[in-house]
């Protein structure tokens, strides 16, 4: 038990008083991932709808792309939560007898929602026709595996995908709110714990969605610029610079939500504010003003802005939207690590906090979290090549009614 | 008695809205109150489970946090704890210091000398069994439960151990068990309470600084003691309503 | 309504039908007994062994040091306090209950300490007040002179 071993050790580096139960860390690095993995979906789902719903031509070329990578990311979203549990072979019970008073319960029904009704038939709507193509082309295993994916519909003439086109239009009309929902919803999960002062606030969840949008944005601007690298393709500059634009604007805003916040708590100054504010000054500059703000924010934010108005030669412009968007994601990362370690830094009888819970992190969790981290990037490739966006047939156009 | 009298102002001022406007405000009054809660509130038949806690008279033996640890199997290394004892000394500077070495199970030391102390006193904690449990509200599998006798009580055959309501509590009263991956708290002892035996940390106080009985029972222990003291809970920011009733509470303890 | 989502809508009508079936076969039996929880826990709970067997049990035998300690200050006392948890001792008496004789169990209560309350305690400061004896030796546990 180098566990308990370990929190011997904690019961030393203990500033001031904490409860005894508090020592050990409850909540470790998987339940940073969880938050962070969810936000990368809603945020990449969010950037697909900008294309679709909102018209904007420019973001073509990353469509599918932002799509099938939400998907990767959505099928290991639970995985974090389900092996931190202490008996994750129980997790279904969360399905089966939820308690309809707790945020957490919901979790399993939103993720269902989002997965099911609006991720999978999304892309099987944009996928269809092209999957009966492909199992007209294919043999053998591959020719069963498309037909079985397009649930034996074998339907190509315009109007089913017609109706295709505009199932699709209204689903992700619908997922809008729902990505909304899942987000804010993973935010609710800690705003509405009001033992925590850090983080018990009603702008957590809209904080989270925001930093969720900055995060998918970025996730989805990298993966392009790889996989095109990969492919050896030509990135359509326009695309990035529009994505580079909108993860200006989703910056802008989401860091004047958590400014307020943070303004908010500082001028209210309620009984939590003198441990809050030991904390954030000691144990978590680093992670907060450096990697949350400075790399996360005002690098990004400083860069991108520039752009805006001058814009530098297309490789350089590359380089920088590559750097850029690493830094927008591990400032995010941070972002979630300070709230949830963070939260569990002080004592709840804001009489103490320890510091060598960060300390505690390490062994099996951190490499979990890694693999739950990297397990996507698996199946996003194992995706793009069953249903490569590149060899999508071209859209149908809708004649104007 | 603080608690009982909130309810019947609350009960009361939902009887008179209810006459004015009907049976549909009626129900939606009470609705979202009984969907956020976990809890069915006090119906006044029944038991009604409140513990009261005198400091006055608490000597710092850690009697209680040594019983409780042997009576119900919890773990026995410095952490981990279902009650323990807090020693707050404020000093001449007002400086407040608090320390719990092993929930006072091995006894306390001052950490100022005598003449340095302006005040010092002893606070033992345990579950508040509060009647709007943070705690019970938030379990996802409602393995984390108010029983209708007002405890709160955990079914570690069914709890998943995801720690939400360890975060949720707002005095620090759960842990996980290292061993089993599940919740595990103060019951009130309600294995012995069922026996007939009082439970283990109030039997064994020496100076009979802890006391529990039925909040609905005008003459239990616990009624008796809320009419002679003055008594308040801890946290009551929180709106918990914590059914842990100390007397000369002091407000520096949090 | 176009093919492609009739059987969308039956492989939704399937998993949703699956997902029902699940959840009748996998709620426990006393769910919702009293409210959204086992019903059955709180009897387990209830049902777990008690080892602290109070001091009534402990005088149904050992009827003559009871007698002692009643005339005494530590009158009001649990026997196991001190003696540790007698379950297994009032199942087997040949289960022997150990117990510390030095001072450090008397000066768990009695040592001095200004957080305790004068009045409720007396307390000791074991450097100066005889250094180095065992209490015992002058005190009698079960009925202490003053
Ligand atoms: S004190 Fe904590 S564990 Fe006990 S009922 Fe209240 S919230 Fe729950
Ligand atoms: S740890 Fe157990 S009791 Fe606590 S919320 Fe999770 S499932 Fe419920
Ligand atoms: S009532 Fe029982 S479980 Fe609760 S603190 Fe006391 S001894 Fe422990």
């Amino acid at each position: 038990m180098d566990k308990i071993q370990s929190l011997y050790e904690a019961l030393t580096k203990v500033d001031g008083f904490i409860y005894p139960n508090e020592l050990a860390l409850n909540w470790d690095m998987l339940i940073v991932m969880y938050p962070y993995i969810t936000g990368l979906v809603a945020g990449a789902f969010i950037l697909a709808s900008l294309n679709r719903v909102f018209d904007i031509k420019a973001l073509r070329p990353t469509y599918e792309l932002s799509l099938l990578t939400a998907l990767s990311f959505m099928l290991v979203a639970t995985m974090p939560l389900i092996t931190h549990l202490g008996q994750p072979l129980r997790f279904y019970e969360m399905l089966i007898t939820p308690h309809l008073t707790s945020a957490m319960a919901i979790f399993g029904f939103v993720y269902l929602w989002y997965l099911m009704v609006v991720l999978l038939l999304e892309i099987w709507f944009d996928y269809r026709y092209d999957m009966v193509i492909w199992s007209r082309e294919k043999k053998g295993f591959m020719k069963f595996f498309y037909k079985a994916l397009t649930l034996w519909v074998s339907d190509t003439s315009p109007e089913s995908r017609k109706t295709d086109e505009k199932i699709g239009y209204f689903i992700t009309v619908v997922g809008i709110p729902s990505a909304f929902l899942l987000h804010g919803y993973v935010g609710f999960i800690f705003g509405s714990i009001k033992a925590n002062p850090w983080w018990s606030t009603v702008m957590m969840p809209v904080i989270f969605l925001f930093s969720a949008m900055v995060s998918g944005i970025a996730l989805v601007m990298f993966i392009y610029m790889v996989v095109s690298y990969l492919r050896k393709q030509k990135i359509d500059m326009n695309a990035l610079d529009t994505i580079a634009k909108y993860l200006f604007y989703i910056l802008i805003i989401d860091f004047t939500l958590e400014s307020l916040d943070q303004i908010h708590r500082i001028y209210e100054a309620d009984e939590s504010f003198d441990i809050l504010k030991i904390l954030v000054r000691g144990k978590l500059f680093f992670t907060f003003f450096i990697m949350q703000i400075g790399v996360g924010v005002v690098i990004p934010l400083a860069t991108l802005g520039f752009l805006q108005f001058k814009k530098p030669r297309v490789r350089i412009r590359k380089l920088i939207y590559w750097i850029i968007s690493i830094c927008v994601l591990v400032g995010i990362f941070y972002m979630r690590w300070n709230v949830v370690i963070g939260g569990q830094l002080f004592s709840k009888s804001f009489y103490g906090f320890t510091s060598y819970k960060v300390n505690l992190i390490g062994g099996s969790d951190v490499t979990l979290s890694l693999l739950w981290f990297i397990v996507p990037f698996f199946i996003l490739a194992f995706l793009l090549w069953l249903l490569p966006p590149w060899k999508k047939a071209p859209p149908i156009e809708i004649p104007e009614e | 008695m603080a608690i009982e009298k909130e309810n019947f102002s609350r009960r009361d001022f939902i009887k008179n809205s209810s006459m004015f406007a009907g049976g549909v405000v009626f129900a939606s009054l009470i609705n979202p109150y009984k969907f956020v809660f976990a809890t069915k509130q006090p119906k006044g038949k029944g038991k009604w489970y409140g513990i009261g806690i005198d400091i006055e008279k608490c000597i710092g033996c850690g009697s209680c946090a040594r019983a409780c640890k042997i009576e119900n199997n919890v773990p026995d290394d410095p952490f981990f704890f279902r009650n323990w004892v807090e020693q707050y000394t404020i000093t001449n500077d007002e400086r407040i210091l608090v320390s719990s070495p092993n929930g006072g199970i091995d006894g306390f030391k001052q950490p100022v000398p005598e003449e340095d102390i302006y005040k010092t006193f002893f606070v033992p904690k345990m579950c508040n069994h509060c009647a709007k449990s943070p705690c019970t509200q938030v379990c996802p599998v409602g393995a984390s439960f108010e029983s209708p006798e007002g405890l709160a009580l955990v079914d570690q055959s069914y709890c998943i151990g995801c720690g939400y309501c360890v975060q949720a509590c707002p005095y620090g009263c759960r842990y996980i068990d290292p061993v089993k991956g599940v919740v595990d708290k103060c019951t009130l002892c309600y294995h012995r309470l069922e026996k007939g035996l009082d439970p283990a940390c109030m039997m064994a106080c020496p100076t009979g600084a802890r006391i529990y009985g039925d909040l609905n029972d005008k003459n239990s222990a616990v009624s008796l003691f809320l009419k002679e003291h003055n008594c308040a809970v801890l946290k009551p920011q929180l709106n918990t309503e914590s059914k842990l009733f100390y007397n000369d509470l002091s407000q520096e303890v949090h | 309504m176009p093919l492609q989502v009739k059987r969308l809508l039956l492989v939704f009508a399937i998993f949703i039908g699956i997902m029902l079936v699940l959840k009748y076969v996998l709620t426990p039996d006393s769910w919702r007994e009293y409210g959204p929880y086992r019903g059955n826990a709180i009897g387990e709970i209830a049902s777990q062994q008690a080892k602290y067997v109070q001091k009534e049990s402990c005088a149904d035998c050992h009827d003559s040091i009871a007698e002692i300690k009643s005339r005494g200050e530590h009158i009001n006392l649990q026997c196991e306090i001190c003696h540790g948890p007698g379950y297994q001792h009032v199942d087997d008496e040949n289960f022997k209950m150990e117990i510390t004789k030095n001072s450090t169990l008397c000066l768990q209560c009695h040592t001095m300490n200004a957080a305790s309350p004068k009045n409720i305690i007396k307390q000791i400061d074991a450097t100066e007040h005889n250094e180095g004896e065992e209490c015992i030796t002058c005190h009698n546990p079960h009925q202490p002179w003053l």
